[in-house]
């Protein structure tokens, strides 16, 4: 690559002919994106003095933070064509790890809640580097690695605890993580977003991310090209663990103890709500954005059906409606771009 | 014109296959060498012990003239040596740009760049720099890959390759999928990267593409390399029995 000349005009360079409004049309998120406000616009239309209130919206931001902040690992595991469905039992594993710990040292200040967000980070972080370690040294399938995990790091929080969980969480991190709020936004709604930013930015713009895609799209072409694909895998689990973890400090501080039971179906709504937001399983696909919408639909729906009186039962089963119609219209745009329609137009 | 790139006497087993057999090769700055042969003549062993893919078990390959040893296809790429697979090992959900410089990613300058960020609109220009000069028929350097045409992935693949190797292009039956139209360009292209000064050494099984774009043909026939010609004195029949061992000449004048 020495030649400097300018590009003749017959080879497109940019996407800048489309808008920024053409660029979000053509992301694969941008019909879910569309389900999510005719849903919005259903609830508040129904009931829009309950619905679309701050109090609701906050309530709502809010109740899906924990699960963003997973979410933000879980889109790049699965733009790696990977899984992770040990994150609920890490989350778990670390907030006991924290709980414990800080309960030893007894105070309820700063200090003793550092110590415990640095201990559910390091436990989380180690779990997700054995699952990288088991997936792209030892070559087992992500599902089993995974899979195994979740079971392993769910027993030892059971043995640790004997199964009762700990109330222990630091008077300092419930009342500023938990419960404080700025400019009336949950400081947990804030730390998410802040995860989520800095992973989409992560994924979108860096050479980190670019890879991501890549070992996601062709593995054997990114090996080829000279990229370490099983060091990245492992940083890639790795990250997901690390946020699991960071995500069982902010679980501690937002509900006061450990949630050794509640969180069995935490990966797979997780993984439902990146899947829906466009992320595909098989890898190379997929966007933060999408998976934030994707998280969203359940949230908001579960908020609506309590408030307009429907049994939040529906909400479980809108959402599995909605997942399989979100991969089927994701099969078919991919079927339309490999015709040669173009994968923009769909 | 002095040799750029040779293998002398290589041998390489497989259990009890003797896949290559003191095979030599050459090829030259500037020149097409067609690599001929049946299916398991050998070709694919060659190309891949001479690129890094593959350690064999003895002889030499020279490199400008001096001994070299490739570990890793890493190795060859380092000193210019680049290989279009047949399967093209691109990434179908990246485009052309991100495709090109996969690996090689062009970095934001200062602070941005260490933190790991990209400067995309210096690669997109430069892919598409690299994809004119080619007369390539990619319209855009910004549509997936996985969108494109057999002929435009096949045009990203080789501009990928050339746009790193400076002394050796290795392409691996490049036209086999491709229709008539699309054919023509590679050959184009081919001979455009000749042109620069570049050795490149083809691999097809097409001998009517082999003669119209090889300076020299180099037959391989049970692991080792049986004849040499050079195109213009040469057919299709020649080839072909050469191929098949029908015509006996060894190391024939070229």
């Amino acid at each position: 690559m020495t030649t400097t000349s300018t590009p003749p005009q017959t080879i497109e360079t940019t996407a800048s002919h489309d808008g920024l409004l053409e660029r979000i049309k053509s992301m694969q998120s941008v019909w879910i994106l569309g389900v999510l406000v005719v849903i919005v616009a259903v609830f508040g239309a129904l009931s829009p003095t309950t619905f679309l209130t701050a109090g609701n919206i906050t309530n709502i931001a809010q109740n899906v933070s924990i699960w963003a902040v997973l979410a933000v690992g879980m889109t790049f595991v699965i733009i790696t064509s990977g899984i992770d469905l040990s994150v609920g039992s890490v989350l778990v594993v670390s907030s006991v790890v924290a709980a414990k710990s800080m309960d030893a040292m007894g105070g309820q200040g700063w200090s003793t809640a550092l110590i415990g967000l640095v201990l559910a980070v390091i436990v989380g972080l180690g779990w997700g580097i054995l699952n990288g370690f088991l997936v792209a040294k030892a070559k087992v399938p992500p599902l089993i690695v995974t899979l195994g995990t979740l079971s392993v790091a769910l027993g030892i929080a059971q043995i640790i605890t004997g199964g009762l969980d700990i109330r222990a969480a630091p008077d300092v991190l419930q009342d500023n993580i938990g419960y404080g709020r700025l400019a009336g936004i949950p400081a947990i709604t804030i730390i998410a977003l802040i995860v989520v930013v800095v992973g989409g930015i992560v994924l979108h713009r860096t050479r980190f991310g670019r890879y991501t895609y890549a070992i996601g799209s062709n593995e054997v072409s990114a090996r080829r090209v000279g990229i370490n694909v099983d060091r990245k895998l492992i940083q890639i689990y790795a990250l997901s663990g690390l946020l699991a973890g960071f995500a069982g400090i902010l679980s501690l501080a937002q509900y006061g103890t450990t949630t050794i039971a509640g969180q069995s179906l935490t990966n797979l709504n997780v993984i439902a709500a990146v899947v829906i937001g466009g992320t595909s399983i098989f890898g190379g696909q997929g966007s933060m954005f999408g998976s934030m919408v994707g998280l969203f639909i359940p949230a908001v729906l579960q908020s609506g059906f309590v408030i307009i009186g429907v049994s939040p039962y529906w909400q479980t089963v809108a959402v599995g409606t909605i997942l399989i119609a979100a991969v089927y219209v994701d099969q078919q745009r991919r079927a339309a771009a490999t015709r040669g329609k173009g994968v923009s137009t769909a | 014109m002095s040799t750029l790139f040779e293998a002398r006497n290589l041998s390489r087993r497989f259990g009890r296959v003797q896949a290559l057999d003191h095979a030599d090769f050459d090829v030259n700055a500037g020149e097409v060498v067609a690599l001929i042969g049946d299916n398991g003549a050998g070709k694919s062993t060659l190309v891949k012990a001479l690129t890094g893919n593959l350690e064999i078990d003895e002889g030499e390959i020279l490199f400008e003239g001096s001994p070299i040893h490739f570990t890793t296809p890493h190795d060859a790429s380092e000193v210019g040596i680049e290989v279009v697979h047949q399967d093209l090992a691109l990434a179908p959900h990246l485009d052309s740009a991100e495709n090109m410089f996969l690996g090689r990613e062009l970095m934001r300058p200062g602070l941005l760049g260490k933190l790991g960020f990209m400067d995309n609109s210096a690669m997109r220009q430069k892919a598409a720099v690299a994809f004119s000069e080619l007369g390539s028929a990619v319209r855009s350097v910004v549509v997936p890959v996985g969108a494109m045409s057999g002929g435009q992935k096949q045009s990203v693949a080789i501009a990928r390759s050339v746009a790193w190797a400076n002394k050796v292009l290795f392409l691996d039956e490049p036209t086999a999928a491709l229709g008539v139209v699309q054919t023509k360009n590679v050959l184009e292209t081919i001979k455009k990267v000749r042109d620069r000064g570049l050795a490149v050494v083809l691999i097809s099984h097409s001998m009517p593409h082999v003669l119209e774009v090889a300076d020299r043909v180099q037959v391989l026939r049970l692991g080792r390399r049986v004849a040499t010609y050079r195109a213009a004195d040469t057919s299709v029949e020649e080839l072909v029995g050469a191929m098949t061992g029908a015509l006996d000449k060894k190391e024939g004048a070229a």
